[in-house]
């Protein structure tokens, strides 16, 4: 399993990257190559088993989207083709048509998918998050997801039809506090806003990743600790008592 | 209008001290928070004192702005501050109003303020300090703080033109705060110990300013607080006019060379001999140095003063030493330095880790996503013997301290911080530390207080 991170020196906001972390120690066979900004990425030439993204600042927002502005077509090509990519937090805005701050900047996206981000740097939005994935569309088998969201922005789809979500929501926003879609999922394309990290709070979850991307055989290391922190928390969400909003 | 709304609301606060006196409330906000209602831009129609100080950044502020008070006072200054009160708009607007006669003149002369970073707009507007020391700027609360690089944009666009900053040369995010202020640079030159190599989790500034390439540096201490260049560009960080230099901690001193002062250097006695807290007293011993305080004055600061108790604090009992520290919630950098100390503190050890987040675990769930910013690797050390857990996110600590290497029989569980002594092994000659967040403190203590009458 070869897994492609893509800009960890600047990636790396709210312990992303322990995605990552989390499938070398539970895969001992993965092979991970780093891409730093002033690389050619893997994926430019191959198609990686995983390609990752996680959480940035707003500068490195611009950075990262001038750097890939060059690869949009590949990139099309990858989740046309049915590459994994696994992209949390604000590192889906990059995929967007355009990033609007509150103070009138605008910063344009790889414009991949049709929506446009609003960001108010003046007021942070938090919440707890609870969904579900469906991990085989035939059987419609699910899987709870717990996380956080803790960001300047929320996402909203223009007047195109909007791809699948990645989660559908019980509680907490979807892409933006009016619906419930959460994330984007075409082909094997997943993007969420939902952090935690991902994987480290949702073992189901993880070991679908390992599955998907080549390593069935991988179970996610101390599994029995990872699944009491998550059915404790799952539990604790799905109670109404439970405040959402910070 | 505007004067008439301003005295009313200085009135109720006035009136509001009174009160509270009475009912024995004092140390709160209330009178600043009750002035701000009425008056929004109170903080601007305020008196306010001729000289100030403000101290800010991630860690050490309040320890910093501690000692500065500390120290003034020993030289029978009597400041305008907000020591007993928060650092955010009202706890700033409750000292001006505790100092203000009754028509709204500050009756001091001078006034050193800790000022909460993402308070800055709330401040800056109507409060232009002559100085404003920043320790240092990294991850802290993600729901509040989101990451540096927007708590420097925050400090940018409000410290005021015309105050002149005192910055630490050795973090590229502190340093890079309002490029048109005068300023001049604290730092500590290399020590034993130093890396070459960042090994933390957090490294908040790897890329090169001007050419994106990869970081180098010529030592580090901790996450990006060391001296970088860029080998690509030749990029450096800036020079420093204040040179932490020949530390010695077996005589717990330190030299502070002044390259702007010829190069002549003095020697100050160190209050503890953590790396961060070695960094405060430099960046102290610059501000005083900028208000014009001779060395040998300074001197006899350092010499008298001591570290508040609630940061750190150590109790011997028997054999066995209880070792008391801050370990601010949800705040990853500060936690690794304390878990990184921890680790290099000779002898064996045991760990009460309690500095879950309390409040949120009243209003709602603790954002944990800190724990995977922070270095628990530290803590997988032959020298710990037993790491207590407790508190409403005990399986998520499992959890982490395994993924850092920690083994499993190494950790203990509670779900109350209260019986988390009952898990400790009592080791001979052990040190056992009590880590706690800022709403634990009274907690952390109670805490202590149990380990001491289970010792004896």
């Amino acid at each position: 399993m070869k897994i492609e991170i893509l800009f960890p020196e600047i990636c790396n906001l709210y312990g992303e990257l322990f995605n990552m972390e989390l499938i070398r120690k539970s895969c001992s066979g993965a092979e991970f190559i780093e891409t730093n900004l002033n690389d050619e990425p893997l994926f430019a030439s191959e198609e990686p088993d995983l390609i990752y993204m996680g959480t940035m600042s707003e500068k490195a927002q611009e950075m990262v989207i001038e750097k890939l502005s060059q690869y949009k077509k590949r990139i099309t090509e990858l989740i046309s083709s049915g590459a994994h990519f696994l992209i949390t937090g604000n590192a889906l805005e990059v995929f967007g048509r355009k990033i609007a701050d509150k103070d009138g900047t605008v910063v344009k996206g790889l414009d991949i998918f049709p929506f446009t981000t609003e960001r108010d740097m003046m007021n942070r939005f938090n919440s707890l998050y609870l969904g579900e994935f469906i991990s085989d569309a035939d059987t419609g088998h699910t899987m709870k997801i717990a996380g956080f969201k803790s960001q300047f922005t929320h996402s909203y789809w223009n007047d195109e039809a909007s791809p699948a979500p990645l989660f559908h929501t019980l509680r907490g926003p979807g892409l933006n506090p009016d619906i419930k879609e959460e994330g984007i999922r075409v082909n094997n394309f997943m993007a969420t806003y939902v952090i935690g990290p991902l994987l480290i709070l949702n073992p189901p979850f993880a070991r679908y990743i390992l599955a998907e991307c080549g390593a069935p055989e991988c179970d996610v290391v101390f599994s029995d600790a990872a699944m009491d922190a998550y059915s404790a928390r799952i539990a604790e969400y799905s109670d109404e008592s439970t405040g959402f909003y910070y | 209008m505007h004067k008439l709304r301003f005295l009313a609301a200085l009135a109720a606060a006035k009136l509001s001290i009174i009160a509270l006196k009475i009912t024995r409330h004092n140390g709160t906000n209330f009178p600043g928070v009750l002035a701000l209602r009425i008056c929004p831009d109170f903080i601007k129609h305020i008196g306010k004192p001729k000289k100030i100080i403000a101290v800010s950044g991630t860690n050490g502020k309040t320890t910093t702005c501690n000692m500065i008070l500390d120290a003034l006072a020993m030289d029978g200054k009597e400041v305008v501050n907000n020591r007993m009160g928060s650092n955010i708009n009202s706890g700033i607007a409750t000292s001006l109003i505790q100092n203000a006669t009754i028509t709204g003149r500050c009756r001091l002369d001078m006034g050193v303020f800790e000022v909460d970073e993402r308070s800055a707009l709330r401040i800056f507007p109507y409060l232009r300090p002559d100085y404003m020391l920043i320790t240092n700027l990294s991850r802290d609360s993600i729901m509040r703080n989101g990451h540096p690089e927007y708590i420097q944009g925050i400090l940018t666009k409000y410290i005021p033109r015309k105050t002149k900053l005192i910055l630490n040369a050795d973090d590229l995010i502190c340093s890079g705060v309002s490029p048109e202020n005068e300023r001049v640079y604290f730092g500590i030159e290399k020590m034993p110990g130093d890396k070459n190599v960042c090994d933390n989790l957090i490294q908040d500034f790897q890329i090169c300013p001007e050419c994106r390439h990869k970081l180098e540096y010529e030592y580090v201490r901790y996450s990006h607080i060391g001296r970088a260049y860029c080998p690509h560009c030749g990029f450096r960080a800036p020079d420093y006019d204040y040179a932490g230099c020949g530390v010695d901690l077996d005589a717990m001193t330190i030299q502070v060379r002044e390259d702007g002062h010829h190069g002549e250097t003095a020697t100050y006695r160190l209050l503890n001999d953590s790396v961060y807290n070695i960094y405060n007293v430099v960046s102290a011993v610059a501000l005083f140095r900028e208000l014009g305080y001779s060395r040998e004055k300074i001197q006899e600061f350092f010499a008298k003063m001591n570290i508040v108790g609630t940061r750190y604090d150590i109790r011997e009992v028997k054999d066995k030493k209880i070792h008391m520290m801050l370990a601010k919630d949800k705040n990853a950098f500060a936690g690794s330095r304390v878990f990184e100390y921890i680790a290099q503190t000779p002898g064996i050890k045991e760990i009460i880790i309690m500095n879950s987040c309390q409040d949120d675990a009243v209003h709602w769930s603790e954002n944990i996503c800190w724990l995977y910013d922070c270095d628990f690797e530290f803590l997988n050390n032959d020298s710990i013997k037993n790491i207590v857990v407790c508190g409403p996110r005990v399986k998520d600590y499992r959890y982490r301290l395994l993924l850092a290497g920690v083994p499993d029989e190494k950790i203990s569980y509670t779900d109350k911080e209260i019986d988390s002594p009952d898990q400790l092994k009592y080791l001979e000659n052990d040190n056992i530390f009590v880590l706690y967040g800022t709403d634990s403190i009274t907690l952390g203590y109670k805490v202590a207080e149990r380990i001491e009458r289970s010792i004896k």
